[in-house]
């Protein structure tokens, strides 16, 4: 007996074909079989009003396993992501043990098959230990899988690394290195954005020119080996105008942004919530309004979570004493529908693109993020686009830091298929 | 009056007036036999103190017994704090038992308002961090209006780190609050870029200063801060911006010479200057007693029982 889903009458957005339109999308046994109408002998979820798109791609999460799996595991992490409407995620690498080598990665990816809530698509290490020394058998991760390596939580501090990374991977079909833009000496005890915020709260800054700096180093060095660059989480008006200059020039560098850079300024920091001090910083209104421009031109190629859970304990501290990160897998897409795509900053059909097909081409999730067509494996996703929510915890993340608590969100994941299992259903987790 | 002072932010120009009003009655009470007053009586007041600092701490004491509240000193060292008791736990404790007012210092900036999230009682921000010290600049101003007679179109400079001064923050958002002229003076690394949106001048040049000015308010200024590379040395940083005996001629006459304590004699002001006359810094100590009385009586909204306000 196969298992048939019928999502009927949803608007299908998938910028993979360029589809907008209603339609019945039928799944047969983990595969789209057909998008005509009137399939019977099917299981029918009615989606009339409602969005259907490719499932979500995170291309930057924190899953903590191994080593803390008291903030998050693989499984927790990927119940969070389908929730929020991903059927792949990418966790980063500075785990403890740090994923620079094949056994890691060969762990992480086995929790995650074990989990079966989300693809999981390890990134890998580019230096090991994330020391920034010496670089990492990139080779051998590759061959586990491995299409992006990142020493995230640090830029790799040595140009010649950083050179020596990005030739090197030019053995290898479509691997990027990706870079975590800030330069220590300039950040250092740094707790929010530099500016008349941080000057008036008493708070070391992270002035912009901390990360725009190592943005025009990596730019130089990608002039210089003609390698395949993305730069993570950008935050400053600055960089986002020198990544446009770059990619005009030809240059072969993508770039992410994420939600809460896209949402909140430094203004929010204003009462000391530890939930707003993330990496890099929030900055002001000016640059989340060129990171918003950025996303919207093409500039800025993805969003990825930065999903970076962390204890109550550690973050329920004197604001200096408190680790950097929010979690955002559970209202990456709702914060996205709400701050550009509601007040007509992004075109739905763009969003669907920068959390879906733009993710998975750069991470070689060749199975997720459309096209939306027969034959296709069933990774979906099924929002309302109009339901309105407060975030607060629970979370499904084992973590509650969640920048947006207290926040009302419009947008909300009904239902996420992974694999034709519908993993999430009328917005909650099925197992 | 808000219920918890965080920052200068939270008051408003009345409230200042208010508090200075109210501390006037109180200082009287120190000049008598039986320095008691019983407005707070029954009410606890705990010291939270997570750095070291005498001066504020005896000086709430002091005030809160004044007031006849009872007073709880809780240092940091020899405690549950040193066995790694976090800044909730502590908060949650002294919660369950029965502190009406919570008297705050902490070398992390912001940690009054972390604090707010888990007492019920008043939060006094004693010093945090970088951000404040609202206490002293109240305490500052009363000294102001007591020697001069008035805070609106007083010309003020505050001289020396500011970057890193809670004080110069706290009595830079007042003073502009109450319309005085404010200037920061310092090494331009010292002084935040931004300062100018607080509606205060700058300048680098102590000299050009000095002649206009009624009060020359001098900074503490830390030798830590030459290590880490904000001026080239103590011996330079003192010869352009310390206020020394051949500058200090240059002051108006009636002008005064205040710091907030501890001074480096020899560095920021010299040994000589700091003892003249019109340097005030014992004035503004018994003052900060008067001050901490009122705020904590107008925190607390205790009764004046035998204390003349103009309530």
């Amino acid at each position: 007996m196969s298992e048939r889903y019928l999502f009927a009458g949803a608007r299908v957005i998938d910028p993979a074909s360029g589809r907008d339109e209603v339609a019945d999308v039928l799944v047969v046994d983990g595969t789209i079989a057909s998008l005509e109408h009137g399939a019977g002998n099917a299981r029918v979820i009615g989606c009339t009003g409602l969005i259907l798109a490719p499932g979500l791609v995170d291309p930057h999460t924190h899953l903590r396993e191994p080593g803390r799996e008291d903030k998050e595991t693989v499984e927790t992490g990927c119940r969070a992501a389908a929730l929020g409407g991903y059927t792949a995620v990418s966790p980063m690498a500075n785990t403890d043990p740090v994923a620079d080598n094949a056994a890691v990665i060969h762990e992480v990816l086995d929790l995650g098959a074990k989990a079966g809530l989300s693809d999981v698509f390890p990134v890998g290490a580019i230096t090991r230990g994330i020391e920034g020394e010496v670089i990492a058998e990139l080779g051998e991760m590759v061959e586990t899988g491995v299409r992006i390596f990142s020493d995230d939580g640090h830029a790799v501090p040595n140009p010649r690394v950083l050179r020596n990374a990005l030739t090197y991977v030019k053995a290898f079909d479509d691997v990027v290195i990706a870079e975590h833009c800030e330069d220590d000496a300039l950040a250092q005890d740094g707790q929010m954005h530099e500016g008349y915020h941080s000057y008036s709260l008493g708070l070391a800054g992270k002035p912009r020119e901390s990360e725009e700096i190592v943005v025009a180093r990596d730019l130089a060095v990608a002039r210089l080996t003609g390698g395949r660059l993305h730069l993570l989480h950008l935050s400053s008006a600055g960089s986002v105008q020198m990544v446009r200059r770059a990619k005009a020039e030809g240059l072969r560098v993508t770039a992410e942004v994420t939600p809460h850079h896209l949402t909140f300024t430094d203004e929010d920091l204003l009462t000391y919530d530890t939930n707003f001090k993330v990496n890099p910083p929030i900055r002001t209104a000016e640059d989340r309004d060129a990171l918003r421009a950025g996303l919207s031109d093409g500039t800025i190629d993805v969003v990825g979570t930065d999903h970076a859970p962390h204890a109550v304990e550690e973050k329920e501290v004197e604001f200096d004493q408190a680790p950097p990160g929010t979690i955002g897998l559970e209202t990456a897409l709702a914060a996205i529908l709400t701050h550009l795509v509601e007040p007509g900053l992004l075109s739905l059909a763009r969003a669907i693109e920068v959390l879906s097909s733009a993710p998975a081409r750069l991470i070689g999730a060749a199975e997720h993020g459309g096209p939306i067509e027969p034959g296709r494996p069933a990774n979906l996703v099924v929002f309302d686009p109009d339901v309105e929510w407060v975030v607060e915890p629970p979370f499904a993340s084992k973590s509650r830091n969640s920048a947006f608590t207290g926040t009302t969100l419009k947008g909300k994941v009904l239902h996420t298929m992974y694999r034709g299992e519908l993993v999430v259903a009328d917005g909650k987790a099925q197992r | 009056m808000n219920k918890h002072l965080l920052s200068i932010h939270d008051v408003t120009a009345e409230d200042i007036l208010r508090v200075l009003d109210t501390a006037e009655s109180f200082r009287e009470v120190g000049t008598r036999v039986i320095k008691k007053v019983p407005a707070l009586r029954g009410r606890t007041v705990v010291n939270l103190f997570y750095e070291n600092s005498t001066r504020t701490r005896i000086s709430f004491e002091l005030a809160a017994k004044r007031l006849s509240a009872d007073v709880i000193n809780f240092t940091t060292s020899g405690t549950s704090v040193a066995k790694g008791e976090s800044l909730k736990d502590t908060a949650l404790t002294l919660q369950a038992m029965g502190a009406d007012a919570i008297v705050i210092r902490h070398s992390s900036s912001g940690s009054p308002f972390t604090l707010t999230k888990w007492v019920r009682g008043s939060v006094l921000n004693a010093g945090d961090g970088t951000h404040e010290h609202p206490t002293q600049a109240l305490l500052d101003l009363y000294t102001m209006r007591d020697k001069l007679g008035r805070l609106e179109g007083l010309r003020v400079a505050i001289v020396g780190d500011v970057l890193h001064s809670r004080v110069a923050r706290s009595l830079s958002f007042a003073l502009v609050k109450m319309g005085a002229e404010v200037t920061l003076v310092g090494p331009p690394t010292l002084i935040p870029p931004d300062a100018p949106a607080w509606g205060v001048e700058v300048s680098y040049d102590i000299g050009g200063v000095l002649p206009k000015l009624d009060v020359c308010y001098m900074l503490r200024v830390q030798r830590e801060r030459q290590r880490q590379q904000y001026f080239p040395s103590v011996r330079e940083y003192a010869r352009l911006f310390g206020l020394t005996r051949d500058r200090v001629a240059a002051l108006p006459e009636g002008s005064l010479i205040m710091h907030p304590g501890p001074m480096n004699r020899g560095v920021e002001i010299d040994s000589d200057v700091a003892d003249l006359p019109r340097a005030v810094m014992e004035e503004q100590v018994t003052n900060g007693i008067a001050i901490r009385m009122s705020l904590l009586y107008l925190l607390l909204g205790g009764r004046a029982e035998g204390v003349g306000t103009d309530e």
